[in-house]
C-alpha cells in the first residue's frame, strides 16, 4: 500500500463523505428544531432529484432554472409534510413519530416511482467525468463540486442561524416551551425546518443523481446520512460536516483493506458498525448536546 | 347490549383473572377459533393459501414484535433479521437431517440467542437510539446473509426448503399448511392473551412505563428486557421458519431485508401497540390492503379508459402501503386496536349510554 494511493483514497473518501453530509444536514435541521428523527430524508432526496429531472427533461427547462424552481417546490412540500403529518403527532411517543416518518418515506418513494417510473436516468449536469489530476492523485470532478455545494450550504446555514429567523429556530431548538412563552411561533419554526431540509434534499438529490443516476437507490442514502448525523451529534450541523468527512475516509480506506478479506461490499458493514459503535460508546455524537437519556 | 356487562361480577381471584371478562369477547374468540378451524371447508383453496396463511403467520410474527415493542416498550427495527436467523437455522437443520419439530425449536432458540444480542443494545440506550442500533444490526445481518454462501446457499441464490413434515407425516397440501400456520398463530395468541395476567406481563409493562420506577418497585429491568427480547425472538424465529417452510418454500435474503423489518413494525403500530386483536387488524391491513386497492385501481382505470403503465401499477401498492401508515397514524395514533376498542366501549353501554350524561 503506497502513500499516494492511500492519500487518493482518503481525499476521495472525504469528498464522498461531504456528500453524505448533504443528506445528514437535512436530518439534523429537523431533529434540532423538533427532536423528530426524520427517516423520510431518503425519500425527500429522491423526490428532489425527480422533481429537478421532471422540470429539466420533461418540461424542457434549462438546469439553472429547473433547480431553483424545484427548490421552491420542495420548500413548499416540506412545509406541507410538517403541517399535514407531523404537527398532529407532536408530543406522541417517539415510536409513532418514527413510524410516521417511515410511512412518509415509503409513500414518497412509491408515489415518485409510480409517477416517473423506476428506470435510472441521468441528471446531465454537464460536469465532465474526466478525473482531475492533482500531482499523482486522481480526484472526481463531480465529487469536488458536490463537496463545494455541501460546504457552501454549511456556510449558508451558519449565516442563516445569525439572522432573526435563524435565531428563532435556535431558540426553538434550545427550549421550545420557553420559545412559546416569549411569543415565537414554534409550529412555524418546525415547519420552516422541514422546508429547509427539503431544500437541502434537492441539493443532495441533484449531486447524488449525477453520481449514481436518478433512481430508487437515492433513497438508500438514508442509512449513510443517518450514520453521519448520529456520529456528528443529531443536533449539530458542524458535527454533520465533520462526521461526514470522517465516515467518508473510514469507509473508503477501510473498504479497500477489508474487501480483500470478505470479498467486496464491506462499505455497508463499515457504516453500520460505525453507527452501532457510536450509539454504544457516545450516543450524543461528537458535537451533540449531552442530554441523551441513557438507561 | 352486545358486550353485556350485567351478571359479570367477581367473587374469587380466579374469576377476576380470567382471560375474557366479558362473555361477548369470549364468544367472539370462540367463534373465530371455530371459523379458523372450519376455514378450509368454507374458503376456496386459492384464498386460503394466498391470503389466510400469510395473514396468520405474519400475525404470529407481529405478535412477537408486539411483545417487545408494545409490552416492553423497546423499539426494534431489526425484527426481520431475527426471523432470518430462525428460518435459516431451521432449514439448515432439516437439510442436515434433523426432523422438522426439532428444527423449528433449533430455529427459535438460535433466534433467541441472536435476538438477545439486540437486547444488549437495549440495556445501553432506548427510544430513537435503540431503533437506530437495531436498524444498523439489521443491515449487518443483511450483509452477512448476502455475503456468506454457506448460509444463504450462494450469493444471490436461495435455499430450497425441504418438504415440511410433522410427527413423521409429510405435509404437502394447502389445507395442511393452513392448519400448521393456524395452530402456530393460535399458540402465540394464547401466550399473548395470558401475558397480561402474569407477573411477567406486569413487569414488562412496568419497564415500558418507566424503567427506573420499575427498578424502585423491585423489577429488574435488565432481566426483563433480555427476557422480552429472547421470547419475542423465539416467536420470530419459529414464525420465520414456518413462513419459509409453508409459504415461500425457499429462503432468500430479500425475504428478511430491512424493508420487512419496517413492514412488521408498521403492522404492529398500525394495529396498535400492546393490542392483540389490533395485530390481527394491522397485519390484514398492511399485508392485504395494498394488493386489493391495486386491483381497484386496475379496475377503475380500465373502466375510465385511462392508460396506466405496468411500471406505475407496480409501484402503486408501495405508495398505498406508505399512505395507509400515515393515514392510520393521523386518524388514531394508537392504531386499529384502539378504534376497535372505541366501538366496543360504545357498544358496552349502548343503549343506556345516554343515562351517564
Amino acid at each position: 500500500m503506497d502513500w499516494i494511493f492511500l492519500t487518493e483514497l482518503a481525499i476521495n473518501g472525504a469528498l464522498t463523505g461531504l456528500l453524505y453530509s448533504l443528506v445528514a444536514i437535512g436530518l439534523v435541521l429537523i431533529y434540532k428544531a423538533s427532536s423528530v428523527p426524520n427517516l423520510a430524508q431518503g425519500g425527500l432526496t429522491m423526490l428532489g432529484a425527480y422533481v429537478v429531472l421532471a422540470l429539466s427533461r420533461d418540461a424542457g427547462m434549462p438546469l439553472w432554472l429547473a433547480i431553483p424552481l424545484a427548490a421552491v417546490i420542495m420548500f413548499g412540500m416540506g412545509f406541507g409534510i410538517e403541517r399535514v403529518a407531523l404537527r398532529r403527532l407532536a408530543g406522541r411517543p417517539v415510536v409513532m413519530i418514527l413510524m410516521m416518518t417511515l410511512g412518509i418515506d415509503i409513500f414518497l418513494i412509491g408515489t415518485t416511482l409510480a409517477i416517473w417510473g423506476g428506470t435510472s436516468s441521468s441528471m446531465n449536469l454537464g460536469i465532465s467525468y474526466e478525473p482531475l489530476l492533482m500531482g499523482d492523485i486522481f480526484i472526481s470532478r463531480i465529487h469536488l463540486v458536490g463537496a463545494g455545494v455541501a460546504l457552501s450550504l454549511f456556510a449558508a446555514f451558519m449565516l442563516f442561524f445569525r439572522t432573526r429567523t435563524g435565531i428563532k429556530l435556535r431558540a426553538i431548538a434550545d427550549d421550545y416551551m420557553a420559545s412559546w412563552s416569549v411569543g415565537i411561533s414554534v409550529e412555524r419554526g418546525v415547519g420552516l425546518s422541514w422546508a429547509l431540509a427539503s431544500l437541502v434534499a434537492v441539493g443532495a438529490g441533484v449531486i447524488w443523481g449525477e453520481i449514481q443516476g436518478v433512481d430508487q437507490s437515492l433513497s438508500i442514502l438514508l442509512l449513510k446520512g443517518l450514520t453521519v448525523a448520529v456520529l456528528g451529534g443529531l443536533d449539530s450541523i458542524l458535527g454533520a460536516v465533520i462526521a461526514g468527512v470522517i465516515i467518508g475516509i473510514i469507509e473508503n480506506v477501510g473498504a479497500e483493506f477489508l474487501d480483500q478479506f470478505v470479498g467486496g461490499g464491506s462499505r455497508e458493514l463499515i457504516v453500520a458498525a460505525v453507527l452501532i459503535l457510536t450509539v454504544m460508546i457516545r450516543p450524543h455524537g461528537l458535537f451533540g448536546r449531552h442530554d441523551i437519556e441513557r438507561v | 347490549m352486545f358486550y353485556r356487562l350485567s351478571g359479570v361480577h367477581y367473587d374469587s381471584f380466579a374469576s377476576d383473572s380470567r382471560i375474557f371478562k366479558v362473555p361477548a369477547d369470549r364468544n367472539l374468540a370462540v367463534f373465530f377459533l371455530l371459523f379458523g378451524l372450519a376455514a378450509p371447508f368454507i374458503i376456496p383453496s386459492l384464498y386460503l393459501n394466498s391470503y389466510m396463511l400469510p395473514w396468520l403467520l405474519w400475525t404470529a410474527a407481529a405478535l412477537g414484535l408486539n411483545l417487545v415493542t408494545g409490552w416492553a416498550g423497546q423499539l426494534h427495527l431489526g425484527y426481520a433479521a431475527v426471523m432470518a436467523v430462525g428460518a435459516y437455522s431451521a432449514v439448515h437443520a432439516v437439510r442436515f437431517g434433523v426432523p422438522w419439530e426439532f428444527a423449528l425449536l433449533i430455529g427459535g432458540l438460535a433466534s433467541s440467542v441472536i435476538g438477545s444480542l439486540f437486547a444488549f443494545a437495549a440495556l445501553r440506550v432506548k427510544g430513537l437510539y435503540l431503533a437506530l442500533t437495531t436498524l444498523a444490526m439489521q443491515f449487518v445481518m443483511d450483509w452477512v446473509l448476502n455475503h456468506s454462501p454457506t448460509i444463504s446457499g450462494g450469493s444471490h441464490a436461495s435455499l430450497q426448503s425441504p418438504t415440511f413434515a410433522l410427527l413423521g407425516q409429510e405435509i404437502t397440501s394447502d389445507v395442511g399448511y393452513y392448519y400448521v400456520g393456524f395452530g402456530w398463530c393460535v399458540l402465540v395468541t394464547i401466550l399473548m392473551l395470558n401475558l397480561k395476567r402474569t407477573g411477567l406481563g406486569r413487569a414488562l409493562v412496568a419497564v415500558r412505563e418507566k424503567d427506573f420506577a420499575a427498578a424502585i418497585l423491585g423489577v429488574n429491568s435488565f432481566y426483563y428486557k433480555i427476557l422480552a427480547f429472547a421470547t419475542s425472538s423465539f416467536i420470530a424465529g419459529v414464525s420465520g421458519a414456518l413462513l419459509v417452510a409453508t409459504f415461500f418454500f425457499l429462503a432468500a435474503p430479500e425475504q428478511f431485508s430491512v424493508g420487512v423489518s419496517i413492514q412488521v413494525l408498521a403492522m404492529v403500530i398500525v394495529g396498535g401497540l400492546s393490542s392483540i386483536i389490533g395485530s390481527y387488524f394491522g397485519v390484514a391491513l398492511i399485508l392485504l390492503a395494498p394488493g386489493l386497492v391495486n386491483g381497484l385501481v386496475v379496475a377503475a382505470s380500465g373502466g375510465l379508459g385511462m392508460q396506466v403503465t405496468d411500471e406505475t401499477l407496480a409501484h402503486i401498492p408501495n405508495a398505498i402501503y406508505g399512505a395507509l401508515i400515515v393515514i392510520i397514524l393521523l386518524i388514531e395514533p394508537l392504531g386499529l386496536g384502539k378504534l376497535y376498542g372505541n366501538v366496543r366501549d360504545y357498544l358496552m353501554v349502548w343503549p343506556f349510554d345516554q343515562l351517564r350524561k
